[in-house]
């Protein structure tokens, strides 16, 4: 594999966000991550899944709401959020709970398409197993 | 006198929560707080064993923790109760001891 050629890289998201500091740290690398043409995606599995739910509130927590920051993802050329079918069940959660977040496609005359792809635990196997890089929150 | 328990960590990332609640004696108080708010959900892979093992203590969720994590109120088990800061710190008041379930 040539230095100059494009990498996959998946991070892997396990944490709920607010109770430790991985969520957060998460987003703050893919940000910086983006800068650098790459075949970004990011996983969400486990707690993980909590990291993208809708209507989070931190006010009465003093801690940041770094939620919206999912939704601007896009602008940064992360469009691919692949979420596990088996842990949502698990919580209790359907893709309604989520957060609507989309992406426009310079490829289809912007359409706004939606980011979120929901996959099945064995779909997530694969998905991790074809990638060069995976770095886990 | 009582107890009372508190728990801030996931139920779906540990065994904290579900030990918390095995160790329980009838007329404690168990306050749920950050990650440990997921435990007071309905609908989950836990519910039912949460419910069940909980149902002879007083079970509180951190409203500030509830309302971060965006879970709606209308979605907590039945029975748990919402405190706020103050809340906490009266029910501690109230208790003879307090254990940590980290």
């Amino acid at each position: 594999m040539s230095d100059d050629e494009v990498k996959k890289f998946l991070y892997v998201n396990r944490k709920a966000p607010y109770g430790t500091i991985y969520a957060q740290e998460s987003l703050e690398v893919v940000l910086i991550g983006a800068a650098f043409d790459q075949d970004v995606a990011m996983a969400f599995l486990d707690d993980g899944v909590f990291q993208l739910t809708k209507g989070q509130d931190t006010k009465g927590t003093g801690l940041k709401n770094f939620s919206p920051t999912y939704r601007a993802l896009g602008d940064y050329e992360v469009t691919k959020l692949y979420v596990e079918q088996e842990s949502l069940d698990e919580r209790g959660l359907t893709l309604d709970d989520l957060q609507d977040i989309q992406y426009e496609d310079e490829d289809d005359d912007y359409a706004e398409k939606p980011s979120i792809i929901v996959v099945s635990r064995d779909q997530m196997a694969s998905l991790m197993a074809e990638q060069d890089v995976i770095l886990s929150f | 006198m009582a107890t009372l328990h508190t728990v801030n960590r996931s139920p779906f990332q540990d065994q904290a929560l579900l030990s918390c609640l095995r160790h329980v004696k009838k007329g404690d108080s168990v306050l749920l707080f950050e990650d440990g708010v997921y435990g007071a959900m309905s609908g989950t892979a836990l519910s039912d064993t949460v419910a069940e093992l909980g149902a002879d203590v007083s079970v509180y969720a951190l409203d500030a923790d509830v309302a971060a994590r965006g879970i709606d109120s209308a979605r907590l088990l039945e029975g748990v109760a919402l405190v706020d800061y103050a809340g906490f710190v009266d029910l501690a008041a109230n208790t003879e001891r307090t254990q940590n379930w980290l």
